[in-house]
């Protein structure tokens, strides 16, 4: 049984788990390989913003992609993850580890008293109350001075480290942010593929059918909307370690616009299309900006021809594509078969 | 001046305010009531509208009245060659798509508007002279605030009349209710949609044009007020007229006793503070019903 979206509503299939496991091990690979390949150090910058937004787009992408839910207001938790970590590091001194700990325990209390009652909220109404919180927490940060530096931003953030070894370089980030890519990609995929995931799936199916089969769809979707900004926070914090320099205009309302974005153009309930998404759109936004006054229109005019040509996803689109494709060539063939 | 002075002062800075977030959220209801999605250039019809003005009455030197509504007239223009054209060509017709096609167009929009005017913000001259009046309350009123009151009071019974005596009017109220029922009884659905966004387009266009000589106007000052105008509609209730001028006038007025009592850095927090507060309360908006479909 498939619904609109294609997602299985039973288990995961034995293929897809084979699939699964040999992607998983096929990005382990790709993530080794990379800096050998890659020499240049902007790239490296490029492919860590990638990591960095893939992280809070799987998280997202569980909750748009199968529990239904949109959400505008993402920037806030993935600022909220950099600046707990930031503020507790730079200005208390606290030790890295546990700041991000309680950065993302703290996101995720805060994802909790606005989801609560913000996910009882239906349609439009959900998105202008997420989008509103956003641009409230972005507001927080550019005038609560005394803690986040205000609109100069917050610096000397001290890098994070393990043992003796520091990450104070753009290839250590880049293992780093990977490791933590590849880690929330595992959980997504095996919430995915537990009670928790088929509820989602049924919840994005008909959230009618799951509540009268005993789902309790609204404990799902706030539980959901926490995991999504825990994910976001995690991020959040592993980006203020990395640049060490936080500022609010990160933070604003284009960010959760380009992060669902990056949901959408990879594909809603895709787990590898959140990869792709992420990775496409960073990399077409860093490369716009060679453009530079041309950013915005060019940015404008890039998601405005994907989302009127390939809706569901770059991913899928291009699959079916090269299937229509194939049919035809089959079918002009069968014809000329025929006419002989 | 004293308290009552002030409060004064701020319910006429926050009444002109509001009024413009009440057109905005009209501009967003009428396309909601037509397609079921939020039109974010909404943002960029304001802006547009400011600055064609600008373009109008101050480097073409061109009088207002004529340049309102010519500017009226091509923002309009620009709502519907966005639906006759890649709204409408959109392979998908999934709401949560074309919401983000309409983000992807308001880029555009903005993108090609900071090309023409540049970035820097620009004033735009009063409709009729700069001398405030002084009301017995005390508390001062600039004319062109004057202008914003009635041009909003214009535009609600135009719209009044156009939806409820109007046959164009009621098919697109018909529309609204049931697009199939509609399209039965031989409204043309297509041409309702096409018409809303000419709608709304008209109404960002005024919105933007009236406030402009208050708050100068520049290529993205649509975007705070779109926002707010897109609150607006949803704390009044999401596709409800009434609801829109309610919602508008609270926030307006909410935000500007806010600025000037508690803190003005706070400005635009409080608008949004409201209206999660109130949504949190009561879900669907002040006078709305609700929605059932899921974007």
């Amino acid at each position: 049984m498939e619904n609109r979206n294609g997602c299985k509503l039973v288990d995961l299939p034995e293929s897809t788990r084979r699939k699964d496991r040999f992607s998983f091990t096929l990005l382990v690979v790709i993530i080794v390989l990379i800096p050998v390949l890659v020499e240049s150090k902007y790239y490296l910058i490029v492919l860590n913003i990638i990591g960095l937004n893939t992280i809070v787009v799987v998280g997202l992408n569980l909750l748009i992609g199968f529990a239904g839910q949109i959400s505008l207001g993402h920037a806030a938790f993935f600022g909220l993850g950099s600046y707990f970590s930031g503020i507790l590091t730079a200005n208390y001194g606290f030790p890295h580890w546990p700041a991000m700990v309680v950065a993302v325990l703290a996101t995720g209390a805060i994802a909790y008293l606005i989801g609560y009652p913000a996910l009882k909220l239906r349609g439009h109404y959900l998105v202008m109350a997420t989008l509103g919180f956003g641009i409230i927490i972005n507001i927080l940060m550019g005038e609560l001075e005394q803690f986040t530096g205000g609109h100069d931003g917050l610096i000397g953030i001290p890098p994070l480290s393990v043992g003796g070894l520091i990450f104070d370089n753009d290839l250590k980030n880049f293992y780093l942010i990977w490791a933590f890519v590849f880690f929330c990609m595992l959980v997504a995929r095996n919430i995915l593929d537990s009670r928790v995931g088929r509820a989602l799936r049924a919840i994005h199916g008909s959230e009618v059918a799951a509540n009268s089969l005993g789902v309790n769809t609204s404990s799902y979707k706030v539980k959901v909307f926490v995991l999504s900004a825990m994910f976001a926070s995690v991020s959040g914090s592993l980006y203020a370690h990395y640049i060490t320099f936080i500022s609010p205009s990160t933070y604003d309302f284009y960010y959760s616009i380009q992060v669902v974005t990056m949901v959408i153009v990879g594909g809603m309930g895709s787990l590898w299309g959140s990869l792709f998404g992420a990775a496409v759109l960073s990399f077409i936004s860093e490369a716009l900006h060679v453009a530079k006054q041309y950013h915005i229109i060019a940015y404008g005019v890039f998601l405005s021809l994907i989302l009127m040509f390939l809706p569901e996803g770059v991913l899928v689109g291009i699959q079916r594509f090269y299937q229509s494709k194939k049919l035809q060539r089959r079918i002009t063939i069968e014809q000329r078969g025929l006419t002989r | 001046m004293d308290f009552s002075q002030q409060i004064a002062q701020y319910l006429i800075t926050g009444l002109s305010i509001g009024a413009i977030y009440a057109i905005v959220a009209m501009g967003f209801n009428i396309i909601h009531n037509a397609t079921g999605i939020v039109n974010f250039a909404q943002c960029e019809f304001i802006s547009l509208g400011g600055m064609s003005m600008y373009t109008l009455v101050v480097l073409l030197k061109i009088p207002i009245l004529i340049s309102f509504f010519i500017s009226m007239a091509t923002v309009s223009l620009i709502g519907a060659l966005m639906e006759r054209g890649p709204i409408r060509y959109a392979r998908s017709k999934e709401i949560i798509i074309l919401i983000f096609l309409t983000i992807g167009l308001s880029g555009t929009l903005r993108g090609s508007a900071q090309q023409i005017w540049g970035t820097d913000n620009v004033g735009v001259p009063a409709f009729s002279g700069e001398a405030p009046i002084h009301l017995p309350v005390g508390a001062t009123i600039l004319p062109q605030h004057i202008w914003v009151f009635g041009i909003t009071f214009l535009v609600m019974l135009v719209l009044r009349h156009f939806f409820r005596n109007t046959i164009l009017g009621k098919a697109m109220r018909a529309t609204a209710v049931n697009r199939q029922a509609a399209a039965l009884v031989g409204v043309s659905v297509d041409h309702m949609v096409l018409l809303s966004f000419a709608l709304s387009g008209a109404l960002g266009a005024v919105a933007g044009m009236i406030i402009a000589p208050i708050a100068t106007a520049s290529y993205d000052t649509g975007i705070m007020l779109g926002l707010k105008g897109f609150a607006a509609a949803i704390l009044g209730g999401y596709g409800n007229f009434a609801g829109a001028i309610l919602g508008g006038v609270i926030l307006g007025v909410l935000e500007s006793l806010g600025a000037g009592l508690l803190s003005s850095q706070y400005k635009d927090a409080t608008a949004f503070l409201v209206l999660l507060f109130v949504l949190f309360l009561k879900p669907t908006g002040i006078m709305g019903y609700g929605e059932s479909e899921r974007v």
